[in-house]
């Protein structure tokens, strides 16, 4: 009860903002103030999601979160990996770092039909647009995490006759854990973009595609459709994200207020 | 008789910029006997942080050498209680009091023995609990606890309550002081604190800013307590060491 009270006092304004919005764009499309083919109402983005619900969750949804994940997770292990090995190797860091900042100039669009070349038109062109995106947040996160550690920390255990592994797993890692979840939360939802842009370039299934589809069919209800799922998607993924890192960094928690 | 801790014209040089070399420490000679309590005090700048690490193994001298009974000092050689807690945040008190044992070899604390200390420093209903969970002179108690369990017999404490309120601090010595003689271990303590110095040691090292330094014993009777700090004896010696402070 206590928590019901505490999120409508958080919440309450944005809900109410919501259905304020909700209700006049409804009423601009119904009242044919805004024609809708421009822009759908509400309610009939909700009818063609309805509709179409076998396509869109069982085929196009499936699709693109399957993509979503094995980019995410190539990505994440992948991150977490390269963090830690430039942690212990300054040669590395030196040489790798560098080029995971100017990975992020290179615009992620003119760069996806090259991976249409390389894997065609099968999962891993997306995937590969997906772990690109997802990788950055990643990698600083975790190599930040491990480097702005305490090194009081590590004198400590170092006084009681640690060694460079027992330090690092003891104290570095979960020092690093805060940090690596900030990269994790905003890489989730920049896996969700990477799969729909790697769908847009070139896919038979996915909401990506879906949405580029309707657009093409004038069905502007249909690119809405597509868009709503997708938002919804990343808000899930970033909830379970959020809940994996409550869980995992309890000790975390009660800093922040 | 072997020294429990001897520092032999150890000198030590910080290099802030390559070019410029400073001695922060310079031709230092300090023993301690098995069991005895020595407060190192002086002001800042004269080093008294970085003989405790030198002496923990953290750092290594540039001239001269430390031993910790006979054998050169390395990590591990002893027990050392830096001046914030440092508890691990995720770990429970428990857990946490009991860290130094997973990096040693051989006879380990164990879960046991680590309750039964806690039992004795009040903590006992804290075993499970986080260290945000604690007020300051729980953690510092936490901590010192930690260092007691690394079970070696030179302990270095820098500053230990130097961030603790008055109140509390009173009751970390009065602690301190109860479980002294049981404890049986070689103090080496840093302190700003010239009450604090007289009343839990020895004997009471001085560091001079010139880098040298004076050795003051404390000859007041053991086992003592907390409310002594208000008698003569106390008092003379505390004018004493602040004339010598201020005439150093």
């Amino acid at each position: 009860m206590a928590k019901l009270k505490s999120f409508f006092k958080d919440y309450l304004l944005f809900i109410l903002f919501l259905c304020v919005i909700i209700v006049i764009w409804e009423w601009l499309v119904q009242s044919g103030k805004v024609p809708s083919f421009i822009l759908p109402s509400p309610s009939s983005v909700i009818r063609s999601i309805v509709e179409n619900r076998e396509s869109l969750f069982q085929e196009h949804l499936l699709a693109t979160v399957k993509e979503v994940a094995i980019g995410f997770f190539i990505a994440a292990a992948g991150g977490i990996a390269l963090s830690i090995l430039m942690y212990f190797s300054k040669a590395l860091e030196k040489m790798i770092y560098p080029v995971v900042l100017i990975s992020q100039t290179i615009p992620i669009i003119a760069l996806s039909p090259v991976f249409v070349l390389w894997f065609g038109y099968t999962i891993w062109s997306k995937v590969a647009v997906t772990v690109l995106i997802a990788f950055f947040p990643i990698v600083v996160g975790m190599y930040d995490g491990l480097k702005n550690s305490d090194p009081e920390y590590d004198e400590l255990l170092q006084s009681m006759g640690a060694n460079k592994w027992q330090r690092f797993m003891k104290v570095k890692l979960p020092m690093a854990l805060p940090s690596l979840f900030s990269g994790l939360k905003l890489a989730i939802v920049f896996s969700v973009v990477g799969a729909t842009i790697g769908e847009w370039l070139g896919a038979s299934v996915g909401l990506g595609y879906y949405s580029r589809r309707m657009s093409g069919n004038l069905n502007a209800e249909g690119v809405f459709a597509a868009v709503f799922l997708l938002s919804v998607l990343g808000m899930v993924l970033f909830f379970v994200v959020t809940l994996l890192q409550k869980w995992m960094l309890k000790w975390n928690e009660e800093k922040k207020r | 008789m072997t020294m429990a801790l001897v520092m032999k014209n150890v000198s030590y040089l910080v290099r802030p910029e390559k070019r410029h070399k400073k001695k922060i420490i310079s031709n230092v000679n300090i023993t301690l006997k098995k069991g005895e309590f020595v407060s190192l005090i002086g002001k800042s700048g004269t080093g008294k942080s970085t003989i405790l690490k030198l002496c923990a193994g953290l750092l290594k001298p540039d001239e001269g050498e430390i031993r910790v009974y006979g054998k050169a000092t390395e990590p591990g050689s002893v027990g050392y209680m830096p001046q914030k807690d440092l508890l691990l945040p995720w770990r429970t008190v428990l857990e946490n009091i009991m860290l130094a044992s997973e990096f040693q070899k051989g006879a380990k604390v164990t879960k046991h023995e680590a309750r039964n200390w806690l039992k004795r420093v009040g903590l006992k209903d804290y075993e499970n609990a986080l260290p945000r969970e604690l007020s300051g002179g729980m953690r510092q108690r936490a901590a010192f606890l930690r260092t007691i369990l690394t079970e070696k017999e030179v302990l270095l404490l820098d500053e230990p309550f130097g961030a603790l309120d008055a109140l509390t601090k009173k009751e970390m010595h009065s602690w301190l002081l109860s479980i002294w003689e049981e404890l049986n271990k070689t103090i080496l303590f840093i302190t700003h604190d010239l009450e604090e110095a007289i009343l839990l040691s020895d004997r009471i090292i001085l560091l001079h800013l010139d880098q040298t330094t004076e050795e003051i014993p404390v000859d007041l009777p053991r086992p003592r307590h907390s409310e002594m700090v208000h008698t003569m004896d106390m008092v003379n010696y505390k004018k004493m060491i602040e004339k010598k402070i201020a005439d150093g």
